[in-house]
């Protein structure tokens, strides 16, 4: 049972206050939908839950894992605004990496994830050549095959088609259902079940 | 050390595939060092004698050159933001990322140096020294180099700004590598200048990938 806290957590960007003193708890099987106006601080809460960010004040906990701790970010796949691939590099060369960030996967598990995201047939191809959608659907594979428990997607249907934006909310649910937990912004509508809403 | 060697692999990956990166700046060294007998005089007398210096100078404005491409397109594509959040070592990927710039920017350079040397005139002896200098030197380069090229990753333009970051911490190895070649030429001891050289890439390696750490930290806030 995996419990994510964050106490007292407050974010300022030069002048700006984006959110102070916010509290929140998620547990295994939640999904949490972050929403806010454009500046609100959503990508802000997401790279700070991330560990990228450090926040103004308060404190995150896994458990009794804290942010930034080995236990914590071997838990943790963030999902940017970034494609995180190089262009130089084919999908399977790209996932390879960044896989292999946090654990060691084999090989036919990209082809696989890649054809899962619609991908099938472009395993060799460079990701320069790839449309915005087609390289959000790789990292996208990355992500289904990750065994990190927190998901951290902003914007995830950014640039997806109607099939691709199922596929993802397909995966968010079994991912929590089989005990995993789900932060993520977007301003689209979404059709996921029992998601739970943060207003920021 | 798996992920050491596996970031290593995928950056020489990338460079391969973007070969420009990599030969711009070893072209900028040979057109540069070869401009320099054209500039002052074809006299083997006068070149030899400032061929260490001609050939370290354009060693060090090749590796400043080819420093920019070091986190940059990282830091565009995001692969930064993953490697920072990476629950493994950051100073660790980051002296990978080091050791792939010195591959193909440090190793071409050393490979290339004989055969400028005997351009420029330099006696085989003397064309061993610079060998060796460069190969105890160019690491320190691309680790110092390094400092600079994560704290500047997120400005655009910031040529300049790099130079005048680095070149500074550049100097002592300028005045030990060339000075150790000048003492060659007059068959002197070296083994004092070429002990400080390896002192620097000792201090160099125990201390910039955390210092870089630091700095590309700040740099994606």
């Amino acid at each position: 049972m995996l419990s994510l806290n964050v106490n007292n957590l407050s974010c300022q960007r030069g002048y700006n206050q984006l959110f102070s003193e916010l509290s929140f708890e998620v547990n295994s099987g939640d999904i949490l939908r972050i929403t806010g106006t454009n500046g609100s601080g959503k990508t802000s809460l997401l790279k700070i839950l991330a560990g990228l960010n450090a926040p103004e004040e308060g404190e995150i906990t896994l458990g009794n894992r804290p942010v930034k701790s080995d236990g914590y970010q071997s838990e943790v796949f963030y999902l940017g605004h970034l494609s995180a691939l190089s262009a130089e590099l084919t999908s399977i060369e790209n996932l390879e990496f960044l896989t292999g960030l946090n654990q060691s996967i084999d090989q036919q598990q990209f082809v696989k994830a890649l054809k899962q995201v619609g991908l099938a047939g472009y395993e060799n191809e460079h990701c320069g050549k790839l449309s915005a959608g087609q390289k959000r659907r790789v990292i996208l594979a990355g992500l289904f095959i990750s065994n990190a428990k927190i998901w951290l997607l902003d914007e995830p249907f950014t640039a997806l088609d109607p099939q691709g934006v199922k596929i993802v909310e397909e995966r968010i649910s079994k991912h929590c259902e089989q005990g995993g937990l789900c932060l993520f912004t977007t301003h689209q509508d979404s059709a996921l079940p029992n998601q739970k809403v943060l207003a920021l | 050390m798996n992920i050491y060697l596996q970031t290593l692999k995928r950056d020489l990956r990338v460079a391969i595939r973007n070969p420009s990166s990599v030969l711009n700046p070893l072209l900028f060294f040979i057109i540069s060092v070869s401009l320099f007998p054209l500039a002052i005089s074809p006299e083997a007398s006068t070149l030899s004698q400032i061929a260490a210096g001609i050939i370290w100078v354009a060693s060090m404005l090749a590796v400043l050159l080819s420093l920019n491409s070091l986190f940059h397109h990282d830091f565009e594509n995001g692969v930064l933001e993953q490697m920072v959040i990476s629950h493994h070592s950051l100073p660790l990927l980051i002296l990978s990322k080091i050791t792939a710039h010195w591959i193909l920017t440090g190793i071409p350079i050393i490979l290339l140096s004989p055969l400028l040397g005997l351009f420029l005139f330099l006696d085989n002896e003397s064309v061993k020294v610079l060998m060796l200098t460069l190969l105890l030197a160019t690491p320190s380069l691309s680790l110092i180099g390094a400092i600079g090229a994560s704290l500047i990753v997120g400005i655009k333009n910031s040529g300049m700004l790099l130079s005048l970051l680095i070149l500074p911490l550049y100097i002592p190895i300028l005045i030990f590598a060339s000075s150790a070649v000048s003492q060659a030429q007059f068959g002197l001891d070296i083994a004092g200048q070429l002990y400080f050289l390896a002192a620097i890439l000792v201090a160099s390696i125990m201390t910039t990938p955390f210092v870089s750490s630091i700095a590309l930290k700040i740099s994606l806030e």
